[in-house]
C-alpha cells in the first residue's frame, strides 16, 4: 500500500501558519491544503459556509483528472490552475508532487498577487511535507494509534 | 492511503465501490445516505451524466465514531461502471483502503462481472497494489431478479479468495450496511497490523 499520510503537532501548527498568512498576504477568502487522494489537511480563512469535506474530495478529482489529460499530451502534470468565475476564482497547485494548495479569491485581489504568494507559500509547505515525511518513515516515529487497538474497540464502532 | 492526523486526533480513509455498469454501486451509495444520521454524513456528491450514469465519481463522507480518542472517517467512493471510463476509473483507486466489488447477479452480466473484476486488478497494479492484499468485500447484487444465478457460481468466478461476502438487494438495502461494516473492519484491522 501507499505511504500513508501522517500528521503531527508541530507540522500541523506550521502548516495552519503558513495558510493563515497566505489569505492574509494573497487577501485571498479562503486558502486549502487538499492531498492528492483527497482528504483536506489545511483550511483558513472565510470556511463557514464552505463545504471543506466535498471541496477536498472534487479538488483531488479535478487534479487527478487534468494530471490524466497532461500525461495524454506528454506532460508530467499541469502545476498550476486557474478557473475564473464572475464573482470567485479558483488557483490550484501542486506542492511536492503531493499535495494540492488550493486558494479562493474574489475581484479585490489580483491574480498576479495570489501567484506570487502562493509560489512563496508552496516553496515553504514543500520543506515541512519533506520534513514530514522523513519523520513518518524514520523508525523513531510516533506509533500508529491503531498499534493497540483491539478488536472489540473495532465491533464497538459497529454496535448500534 | 489513510490519513492520520495526531494533532486533530482523526483518521481517514478511503474506500471505492467497483463493479461493472448497473450493478448498483451509486445505489449502495444512495441508501447508505439515506439512512445515516445528518451529523454523522456529509454531502453526498454525485458526478454524473444527464442519463444519470456516473460520469467521474460518486462521493459520501461518513464518521463513525471514535477509536482511542481519534474520530474514524471513511470516504466512500463509486467508480464509473461503463468500460470506455477506464481512465477515470485509475484515478479514483488512487489512495484506496478498501474495495467493495459489487457484482451483478442477473445471468446475462457475468461477463462484464469478471471483465470488471479483471478490471480492477490490472487498475490496482497499476497504482502499485496487489489485489490480494487490499482489503476486499465482495457484494453480490440483485438477488431478487429471477435470472440471479447461484452464489456458488458467483463465488467461483469472483471471489476464489474468499473474501467476506454479502448477498444484496441494494434498493432495499439488503446487505448494503453490512457490505459497508465488514469493509470498514477489514480497513481497520489493516491499519491496526501496519501500526
Amino acid at each position: 500500500m501507499g505511504t500513508q499520510l501522517v500528521m503531527y503537532d508541530e507540522e500541523y501548527n506550521r502548516i495552519n501558519a503558513v495558510c493563515d498568512r497566505l489569505t492574509k498576504d494573497a487577501n485571498a477568502k479562503v486558502v486549502f491544503l487538499v492531498d492528492k487522494s483527497g482528504q483536506l489537511i489545511s483550511a483558513s480563512g472565510q470556511t463557514q459556509n464552505i463545504d471543506t469535506t466535498s471541496l477536498a474530495s472534487l479538488t483531488a478529482g479535478n487534479v487527478a483528472a487534468m494530471g490524466g489529460l497532461a500525461k495524454l499530451i506528454g506532460e508530467s502534470e499541469f502545476p498550476n490552475q486557474i478557473h475564473e468565475g464572475a464573482h470567485e476564482s479558483l488557483y490550484m497547485t501542486i506542492v511536492g508532487s503531493r499535495v494540492v494548495l488550493v486558494v479562493i479569491f474574489e475581484t479585490s485581489t489580483s491574480l498576479g498577487l495570489v501567484r506570487l504568494r502562493v509560489k512563496k507559500a508552496s516553496d515553504e509547505l514543500a520543506k515541512i511535507f519533506e520534513a514530514l515525511l522523513k519523520k513518518t518513515e524514520s523508525p523513531g516515529g510516533m506509533p500508529s494509534p491503531f498499534a493497540e487497538i483491539s478488536d472489540d474497540d473495532i465491533d464497538n464502532l459497529f454496535s448500534e | 492511503m489513510s490519513f492520520i492526523n495526531y494533532s486533530s486526533r482523526e483518521i481517514n480513509c478511503k474506500i471505492v465501490y467497483y463493479g461493472p455498469g448497473l450493478c448498483g454501486k451509486t445505489t449502495n451509495l444512495q441508501y447508505i445516505y439515506n439512512k445515516t444520521n445528518p451529523e454523522t454524513k456529509g454531502k453526498l456528491i454525485s458526478l454524473s451524466t444527464e442519463t444519470d450514469r456516473t460520469l467521474f465519481f460518486d462521493f459520501l463522507p461518513l464518521s463513525l465514531g471514535e477509536i482511542r480518542g481519534f474520530k474514524t472517517r471513511f470516504h466512500l467512493y463509486t467508480v464509473p461502471g461503463q468500460v470506455f471510463y477506464d481512465a477515470s476509473r485509475k484515478l479514483i483507486l488512487k489512495g484506496v483502503d478498501g474495495v467493495v466489488f459489487v457484482a451483478d447477479s442477473q445471468v446475462e452480466r457475468m461477463e462484464a462481472n469478471q471483465e470488471s473484476y479483471e478490471n480492477l486488478k490490472v487498475n490496482l497494479a497499476e497504482q502499485g497494489y496487489d489485489l490480494a492484499k487490499v482489503p476486499t468485500v465482495v457484494q453480490y447484487n440483485k438477488r431478487d431478479l429471477p435470472n440471479a444465478v447461484a452464489v456458488e457460481e458467483l463465488r467461483a468466478l469472483l471471489n476464489v479468495r474468499g473474501s467476506p461476502e454479502y448477498q444484496a438487494v441494494a434498493p432495499t438495502g439488503v446487505g448494503v450496511f453490512d457490505t459497508l461494516k465488514a469493509v470498514a473492519k477489514l480497513v481497520l484491522t489493516e491499519l491496526k497490523k501496519g501500526g
